[in-house]
């Protein structure tokens, strides 16, 4: 199978590998995927408490060159973005960027999910967060 | 060292020059159609058919007179199950084979399901082999033929033939082996072997595409089969269809050379894989290999690369051609059903991958992939989440995951 070159650039230059803590307040974690299936993508958010935009994005992907593709991008395009406008970003932005072929559209799908389940986790952590600043 | 390098032995080989130097009268000089009975042209060309024949029944140790011409093993695969099960329908209707058998096996077999037959598909052990004891019990009164294979094509592992043929023999049920991975490659003695039908492929042993046979014993037992083309009667009326004579000449010579080759060939290529298996083990954390080591082609080499998946190694390794067990890179989006049926997890299927050497492949060669394996399984574990976890301790099989 042929790669497109924005592929095979991410897969070869990863954008934002790493891990933020994810028992800090402002950080959201989506898990997604399955050894089982061949794809698991780890995505973090880290959202600035001030301006509510996303400051730092972090991956890990275990999957195929366009699971890491597509997760890589998805970083890229989360840092700077308020959490509604991540929310936002959907699988076919990233399939038209990265010229997908329709066997991969399901790491665009994961990708999507991915952001999904990490603004929650970060939303969830917030609502914990706000009735003991209320009683505090 | 050029590159890319070619560690895909089992898909297929390259053409060895001497059996392309052997084929290529028989295309423009000597083209005559092997059936001509009434001038030289054909009377050269079934001599050239003739001791081609010899060649390849010498390197299994059978008579010419054994040896069915087809386009491939997938023919001989079809015309061995089917063949049989036409012509001992009335005898039984019951075939038993494994669940590791290439598709050319499994398929027909399946088709013959639709037309009335019971075929029974043997797990295997989580080495690859089957058990005996299993298979014995398997037979009935109506078992008309068990069909297992000397070689897989995914993991290398070996069957203990001569016991599954002696099985076989004692309960009066034919066997057929389809022969592909093994012939040429490890010793295959048709007569101590105890096999009755054997499957063979030219272009696995450096010949070429498109051509392939059928042994088919004549004595002790007499088999018999029933054509599934029919035409001219050629073969002894087995297979129908003018010989592809350039194709059998190369198959002959690809057999010649196998056999004077073979214990040189398979020593080196054994010293080959056992170096490129060590490297992974002494520079690489949990790597896995796949099927019996002990009772394994020579050439081969098949292993999971834990967390790491197969596509996206193959992604990095861009100049080494091999084989994943990954879905992602497979037509049907589902991982290796061979592994699968060693009991390997589809989580550590997806990390396999299977390196072919062939006798073009040189150590210089296995030092450099191995060397470019490890570097990319390094850089890939810094990317999987999975890597990451199992080394903060979390059991992954007890995770919950968010799967579709």
């Amino acid at each position: 199978m042929a790669y497109s070159d924005k592929v095979l650039d991410h897969y070869n230059h990863p954008r934002n590998v790493g891990s933020l803590d994810k028992n800090d307040p402002n950080v959201g974690t989506g898990m997604v995927g399955a050894p089982e299936c061949g794809d698991v993508m780890k995505l973090q958010v880290k959202v600035d408490e001030a301006t509510g935009v996303i400051a730092d994005a972090k991956f890990k992907t275990f999957g195929c060159g366009s699971a890491i593709a597509s997760s890589s991008l998805a970083t890229e395009w989360l840092r700077g973005k308020t959490v509604d406008e991540a929310l936002a970003i959907k699988n076919t932005d990233i399939v038209n960027e990265l010229s997908l072929p329709p066997v991969k559209i399901h790491c665009s799908v994961l990708a999507e999910d991915a952001i999904k389940a990490a603004i929650s986790d970060y939303k969830r952590k917030q609502e914990q967060r706000k009735p003991a600043e209320a009683r505090a | 060292m050029k590159t890319p390098i070619y560690f895909d032995n089992h898909a297929t080989t390259p053409t060895d020059p001497r059996v392309v130097e052997a084929m290529l009268p028989y295309f423009t000089v000597k083209f005559g159609n092997a059936a001509s009975r009434n001038h030289s042209f054909g009377w050269e060309a079934e001599k050239a058919v003739d001791s081609a024949r010899k060649q390849i029944a010498d390197l299994i140790g059978a008579t010419s007179k054994e040896i069915i011409f087809t386009s491939g093993a997938t023919e001989s695969d079809n015309l061995a199950i089917k063949g049989v099960a036409e012509m001992y329908a009335e005898k039984g209707n019951h075939i038993i084979t494994a669940a590791t058998e290439h598709k050319a096996v499994l398929d027909t077999c399946k088709k013959l399901e639709k037309h009335g037959y019971r075929v029974t598909y043997l797990p295997v052990k989580a080495d690859g082999l089957v058990d005996l004891d299993m298979l014995r019990e398997s037979i009935t009164d109506k078992t008309i033929l068990i069909t297992l294979m000397y070689a897989n094509n995914e993991i290398g592992v070996i069957h203990p033939v001569r016991e599954i043929g002696k099985i076989a023999h004692e309960k009066g049920v034919l066997f057929h082996t389809d022969g592909v991975q093994a012939v040429g490659k490890v010793p295959v003695d048709v007569i101590k072997d105890n096999i009755d039908l054997m499957s063979m492929s030219a272009h696995k042993i450096y010949g070429p595409k498109g051509v392939g046979a059928l042994y088919v014993r004549r004595k002790s037992p007499r088999v018999q089969i029933t054509a599934q083309m029919d035409g001219g009667g050629h073969e002894r009326g087995m297979r129908s269809g003018t010989l592809n004579v350039p194709g059998i000449v190369g198959m002959g010579e690809a057999c010649a050379i196998c056999q004077r080759e073979m214990p040189e060939e398979s020593r080196r290529l054994s010293h080959l894989r056992d170096k490129l298996r060590s490297k992974f083990e002494t520079e690489l954390d949990e790597v896995f290999i796949n099927g019996s080591m002990e009772h394994r082609l020579p050439h081969n080499l098949n292993i999971s690369f834990a967390y790491v998946e197969g596509e996206s190694l193959l992604m990095g390794i861009n100049d080494v051609a091999v084989s994943s067990g990954s879905a992602c890179t497979s037509a049907t989006l589902e991982p290796s059903y061979v592994l699968k049926a060693l009991g390997v997890g589809d989580d550590l299927a997806h990390t396999s991958i299977r390196f072919g050497l062939g006798r073009f492949n040189t150590e210089e060669e296995v030092d450099y992939v191995g060397a470019r394996v490890i570097d990319v399984v390094r850089k890939l574990r810094e990317l999987s989440p999975l890597y990451e976890m199992a080394k903060e301790g979390v059991d992954l099989s007890k995770v919950q995951w968010a799967a579709e």
